[in-house]
């Protein structure tokens, strides 16, 4: 067992510090230290393990300079005793078919100790269109659960105490709308809003950019954004009303300073958006947070996670005036590199993975998804899934790299390589200011409407693939080391049924709704639209109380907002 | 930086042989599906490859690719799946083409099961590209499906 209190910098250190001839440490990082001490003290600290190595030598949470991990401006970590408090939350996304067999999926997480339930939906629902619509066809229940009425959201969660379990739902368009039916599920069994734990991603600008699931034009997808961080802010305390995601920038094709420019720069953008209702900074900040990709460039990845700590904390302190420490840090999920996956040879995925999420622990991720090594050919399979939670495992547990906080740092290449990707980020962030006038989100909204965006992430996509096709970039099993591709042939499928069952659901929820109350909550939602002083949430929880559909609720919008088409740029 | 520029290839067409009319290629993605790396990449190889390529973006049906076809007069089809929905979305686009009465080869590209894919050759798909299909390969199935090899 650990003691609570740090052990002081070793003699060993001391030696090594005389050798160098750097004799005697600042008194500012004297000072840096003894805070740094006292941080840890106050930490609680896991007593599951000893923080020692392999062979018994004792450790000390964390070694090197100033500034420390949870110091300003946190390039080493937002918390001083990081996993020595709590390991990163191993997150595994996880959902399909219809909304009971993701209950009982959910059901089976909760009775095991979870605590966390993470929704992933399907193709329909995250754009916003019925299961019973034309283009769903296919696509129901396939990659996700179907939602399409408050009766499904309580299938979703039947049975599940939802003032005890924090969720995440991953989806954009109608985020406010599956917002609006968590809210009424939770009501409807006595849970009160403001007990309310979870985040929704929520971040509508990367789509934009990158992952094409936008419903309505960027501004008035602002405005909603902006209503829902209001209506979080005043009404669900616990609540994270946005999760700023560069995971679908990098997966478009983004270079790693790309992923880390255009992120930042979309939260910068949310911040200004909120700051311009009217909102403090100290009000919404703390519950912002970050999703980012792990990819295969080991240093390349821990340099952009550490920039990224920096840069937020100075920008937010410097030029939008955040004082609550809270404010400042980025704390962020992380997600190994999807697209990095080969279909041949798919079990060197595994290697792949085990080394992308190394390099997010040593960049100091608060919770992480390891990908399964047959995702480049199928959903993934039961046993595959397994694989890749057990990878985050032996992280955890067998390779030390939890036992000292942010280990890396002071090498002289890490250090170069976080200065490098903060200053090639600063670059994209005056090309944005300067498109904007001073103004990080016209910037964006600028760079949306003239394909900045998407055109630099598909220049970036292709010099990659120039790359692989010259054999300039080795793929290991792609374009070298290609013997023996054996392809598994146990892949995961999905049936018809779930579709089938979904649509004599959703006639059934359609038969036994009054259509007058659905046709005058959906006027009355298109009345607030128009009206941009009006927050449009209270009109949503209204609209799926009485059964109002997420397509029926989408096109009463679009008659308003309008409807986003994307400028075709190859 | 951005995209709206021509993707130039010095070297790209150089070793293929000069065609007398360049082929001329629709590229789409169907459904709902969002994921449009792959077919952008795609796209620009082509064009550096010598092909003439009508990319039509996100979301398209497949009439509204088969209007694409007969305005531009193309000589093949190229629909990138990514999503799961190749077994559904892929018949759907051979039917159209047929019930067009047009003879254009229709070319999957995307991640398919090896166990699908012998489906969509049934089904009457042309070629089924996989990822991780060098550019050449990529040409060359292009090349032989529009000549009927």
């Amino acid at each position: 067992m650990s003691d609570a209190s740090p052990r002081r910098p070793s003699a060993a250190n001391a030696a090594n510090a005389a050798n160098e001839g750097a004799a005697v440490p600042s008194e500012a990082t004297v000072t840096a230290r003894a805070a740094y001490d006292a941080a840890f003290a106050a930490s609680p600290v896991r007593t599951d393990v000893d923080f020692e190595t392999l062979s018994g030598i004792p450790l000390d949470p964390v070694y090197g300079d100033a500034p420390f991990p949870g110091q300003y401006p946190y390039t080493r970590g937002v918390y001083a005793s990081m996993y020595r408090s709590k390991l990163w939350t191993m997150r595994m996304f996880a959902g399909f078919g219809t909304a009971e067999d993701t209950n009982a999926r959910f059901k089976e997480l909760l009775r095991a100790g979870g605590t966390g339930l993470s929704t992933a939906f399907d193709m329909p629902t995250l754009m916003g269109r019925d299961s019973d619509n034309d283009w769903a066809v296919g696509e129901v229940g396939r990659a996700g659960v179907a939602i399409d009425t408050l009766a499904d959201m309580e299938d979703l969660f039947a049975d599940i105490d939802l003032g005890g379990v924090s969720t995440s739902m991953t989806i954009n368009g109608p985020a406010p709308i599956l917002l609006a039916m968590y809210v009424a599920v939770a009501e409807s069994t006595g849970v009160p809003r403001k007990a309310l734990a979870g985040t929704i991603q929520n971040d509508i600008l990367k789509e934009y950019q990158a992952q094409k699931e936008y419903i309505f034009p960027p501004r008035p997808s602002m405005r909603i954004i902006t209503d829902m961080m209001r209506f979080t802010s005043a009404e669900m305390p616990k609540w994270h009303p946005v999760s700023i995601s560069g995971y679908h920038i990098r997966e478009a094709g983004s270079t790693a300073v790309q992923e880390l420019a255009f992120t930042l720069a979309n939260g910068f953008a949310y911040v200004e958006a909120a700051m311009a209702t009217g909102l403090p900074i100290d009000e919404f900040a703390p519950r912002l947070s970050f999703f980012f990709n792990s990819h295969s460039d080991f240093f390349e990845e821990i340099g952009k996670f550490r920039a990224a700590r920096r840069i937020w904390a100075r920008w937010m302190k410097e030029r939008y005036g955040a004082e609550q420490e809270r404010s400042l840090l980025l704390r962020f999920h992380t997600q190994t590199a999807g697209v990095s996956l080969t279909a041949q040879q798919p079990e060197i995925n595994i290697a792949r993975v085990a080394m992308q999420a190394l390099a997010g622990v040593l960049g100091g991720t608060q919770s992480l998804h390891t990908d399964s090594f047959d995702e480049a050919l199928a959903l993934p399979t039961e046993k595959a899934a397994r694989i890749a939670l057990r990878t985050q495992q032996l992280v955890a547990y067998e390779t030390g790299a939890a036992n000292v906080a942010d280990p890396l740092g002071g090498s002289h290449y890490v250090e170069w390589m976080t200065d490098e990707m903060e200053r090639r980020a600063e670059e994209i962030f005056e090309h944005l200011d300067a498109l904007g006038d001073g103004s990080i989100l016209e910037g964006v909204y600028r760079g949306i409407d003239n394909g900045y965006f998407t055109g630099s992430i598909a220049d970036a996509a292709y010099r990659f693939e120039r790359e692989v096709n010259s054999g300039r970039r080795i793929i290991v099993g792609v374009n070298e080391f290609t013997e023996g591709d054996e392809r598994s042939s146990d892949l995961l499928s999905i049936g018809q049924d779930t579709e089938d069952l979904q649509l004599k659901r959703l006639a059934t929820v359609k038969q036994a709704r009054s259509d007058a109350e659905v046709a005058a909550a959906l006027t009355r939602l298109q009345v607030d639209a128009r009206d941009a002083n009006t927050n449009l949430m209270p009109g949503f929880i209204d609209a799926v109380k009485v059964q109002a559909t997420e397509g029926e609720i989408v096109a009463a919008l679009e008659d308003v907002f309008g409807t986003y088409v994307e400028q075709v740029i190859v | 930086m951005t995209g709206a520029e021509t993707v130039t290839d010095p070297g790209g067409s150089a070793h293929g042989q000069i065609e007398a009319a360049p082929i001329r290629i629709v590229l789409a993605k169907l459904g709902l599906d969002g994921h449009d790396r792959g077919i952008k990449v795609v796209a620009r190889l082509m064009r550096d490859a010598g092909f003439e390529v009508v990319y039509l973006g996100l979301r398209q049906t497949v009439d509204m690719v088969v209007a694409a076809v007969e305005q531009e007069d193309a000589d093949a089809i190229g629909i990138s799946m990514l999503n799961g929905g190749h077994l559904t979305l892929a018949p759907r686009m051979v039917e159209a083409v047929r019930a067009a009465g047009l003879d254009v080869p229709v070319i999957i590209g995307g991640i398919v099961p090896d166990a699908d894919i012998a489906k969509l050759l049934q089904a009457g798909v042309a070629a089924v590209l996989t990822p991780g299909t060098p550019a050449e390969e990529l040409v060359r199935v292009v090349r032989g499906a529009v000549s009927g090899a």
